[in-house]
């Protein structure tokens, strides 16, 4: 898998380089700016690029702005975009087309080697990486709207592993629950929320997002 | 014109005449009273008033300037000419238990400017005021009674009189009362005003109170911030060092209990981060940095529990301070909101126009809101201050409660920025 990197800080470049290397992925590129990183994306056409909120010149959010860029170049493009904080704007800004291939996560999460490159592998494969700190606040705006406060405890559980694109068999090893406990739940969820089942997990994750108002 | 123009045209025509009449027969009146008090100011109190200008009754100051502070206020309400209050602030007392020393009180009241225009009020209104105040009124009863009228006898000597100059006096006297009425409260404001000098002083007041304030409220966010570092991300990165030196020394003969504790280091570098994020928040929003206050705005309405509407239209970037101030006022109204007020819903309303930036937070929720009470209220009232932003509050019980800032500021670049 190829994977191009976009981030300002040396540091944090090398080590994001390396931990992937580390799990087997091919970092083809690894940039510190936003024009560097448009560049990259077209010519080696990555599986994936890991792009940082922040980058020059103004260090404020041009990694968001590059990363939504470079999919209007590079149609389709899975982006993973890393950031010191996560905001529900930005992460409606991303999940805005409606296509998959997104994931928006806090930096701390890197720390979690296992975890991060599973979500960098999602995205790549058109699925999406959303962070727990946006699924929670999410599902805080929605806890007095009728249909989320009709949910059971564990099925908030599930959905917000659902939200931040964990596939089945992910939630039943996070829950120590089975696959078909899993689905059992899912179905319900979807039931009292009054959305369409769907047997795709991308499509899935994008309707329950869109469903919480991300 | 169509029907319905010409019937709304007849229907303001009586209207707008009455409100002619009216306004000008109001004027005759006010300038009667007025006329009628500076008289009886100089009849009555003249050598009174001199000497009370000068001692200050216990707890309400000179009684002159309590009476000069009634013509002012007389003034903007019937002449439409605002008058400030021109007078220095009460000194802080030397005497016993704060209270002003005699000698103190005589120089506050001998040193002030104001004292002596106030004087030359109280000499002059009875003469100019007097004219300017009761001359309609005069013109229009000397030019019926005295010219007009066939028993008409006090005719003045030496004039050429007939009934039809009577006529003309008095229309005259009518229709240019409500001017006679602006030139006394000009006239007024040209005594009773405080001075460009006096102004400049107010304003010299009123800058080195708000900027004690900002100094006072940056000092108190510097110590918090170094509190907060200190109790929180210091003290877990301490604490990392220490659990990262025992793992250090346990890993060639306890490597699982190596393990839990590097595992421990990482969750409180994981904390120490969050606690960092959540301190960096409350100095300056990482949105409003990347995107400015309408943005920053809609990101917080976005994090609220209850549902929060924007309406912001801003065309360009207010001056950072005031972004800041302005965000944190609005983030405490949110807050408040969803704390005491008990509503469903919030609206928030921002634009710039005419040099103001304004911002309107409202709530459905139970009102009361009290703004002498609240502290969060107050605390905005005095972050705006520092920009001469003001706050108004509406709570009725029952609500909603309507919160209203404006602050002057000028916008830079015509970036488009809106929500």
């Amino acid at each position: 898998m190829r994977v191009v990197i976009a981030e300002d800080l040396f540091l944090l470049r090398d080590g994001l380089t390396r931990m992937l290397e580390a799990h087997g992925l091919e970092v083809t590129a690894a940039v510190d700016n936003p024009d560097d990183l448009l560049a990259a994306v077209t010519s080696s056409r990555p599986d994936v690029a890991v792009v940082d909120v922040r980058l020059p010149p103004s260090f404020t959010d041009e990694g968001l702005r590059a990363a939504l860029a470079a999919r209007r170049q590079v149609p389709g493009l899975p982006v993973l975009v890393l950031s010191q904080y996560v905001e529900q704007l930005y992460a409606r800004e991303l999940l805005a087309d409606g296509s998959g291939g997104i994931g928006y996560l806090l930096k701390d999460r890197v720390f979690d080697s296992a975890q991060f490159v599973d979500a960098v592998r999602r995205v790549a494969a058109g699925g999406t990486a959303m962070d727990p700190e946006v699924v929670a606040r999410l599902l805080a705006r929605n806890h007095g709207e009728g249909t989320v406060a009709a949910l059971t405890a564990r099925e908030r559980e599930v959905l917000a592993l659902m939200a931040e694109g964990r596939s089945n068999a992910a939630i039943g090893a996070q829950l120590v629950i089975t696959e078909r406990a899993v689905a059992k739940h899912t179905a319900s969820i979807f039931l009292k929320l009054g959305l369409q089942p769907s047997e795709d997990d991308n499509r899935r994750v994008l309707a329950v997002l869109a469903y919480l108002g991300a | 014109m169509d029907r319905q123009t010409v019937s709304l045209v007849r229907r303001r025509w009586p209207g707008r005449t009455m409100a002619w009449l009216r306004a000008r027969v109001d004027a005759i009146a006010h300038g009667v009273v007025l006329g009628a008090l500076s008289i009886a100011e100089a009849v009555l109190f003249h050598p009174v008033l001199l000497v009370l200008a000068f001692v200050p009754l216990p707890g309400i100051g000179p009684v002159v300037r309590q009476l000069n502070d009634l013509t002012r206020r007389v003034c903007g309400e019937w002449c439409g000419v605002a008058i400030g209050s021109p007078y220095r602030p009460v000194p802080a007392g030397e005497g016993e238990g704060g209270i002003l020393t005699w000698p103190q009180r005589r120089r506050w009241l001998t040193d002030d400017p104001a004292t002596w225009r106030d004087l030359a009020w109280i000499l002059l209104n009875p003469m100019i005021g007097t004219v300017l105040a009761g001359a309609s009124a005069a013109a229009i009863v000397y030019g019926i009674f005295g010219m007009a009228l066939p028993h008409g006898s006090t005719q003045l000597a030496g004039v050429i009189s007939h009934p039809l100059y009577g006529i003309l006096l008095a229309a005259g006297g009518f229709l240019a009362a409500p001017w006679l009425l602006r030139g006394y409260g000009e006239f007024a404001r040209s005594l009773l005003g405080p001075t460009e000098h006096a102004e400049l002083a107010q304003q010299v007041r009123h800058l080195a109170q708000t900027r004690s304030d900002t100094i006072d409220a940056g000092a108190a966010e510097v110590r918090r911030i170094e509190r907060d570092l200190h109790d929180g991300a210091q003290a877990r990165l301490v604490a990392m060092g220490m659990t990262l030196d025992a793992a250090g020394q346990l890993i060639e003969t306890n490597p699982a209990a190596a393990h839990a504790l590097l595992a421990e280091a990482r969750e409180n570098s994981i904390k120490a981060l969050g606690e960092l994020r959540d301190l960096v928040r409350g100095i300056h929003p990482p949105v409003l940095a990347d995107r400015g206050l309408a943005d920053a705005v809609r990101a917080l309405a976005l994090d609220m529990p209850l549902r929060v509407h924007c309406a912001c239209e801003l065309t360009g970037r207010p001056p950072a301070p005031v972004e800041s101030a302005a965000f944190f006022a609005v983030s405490e109204l949110l807050a408040n909101v969803s704390k005491h007020a008990e509503a469903d819903r919030a609206w928030i309303d921002m634009r710039h126009d005419g040099g103001v930036l304004r911002i309107g937070v409202t709530d459905d929720g139970r009102g009361g809101a009290d703004p002498v009470r609240g502290s969060g209220l107050s605390g905005i009232e005095r972050r705006l201050a520092s920009f001469d932003g003001v706050v108004a509050v509406s709570s009725p019980p029952g609500g909603p409660t309507v919160v209203n800032m404006e602050i002057p500021c000028a916008l830079s670049s015509p970036k488009t920025s809106s929500c």
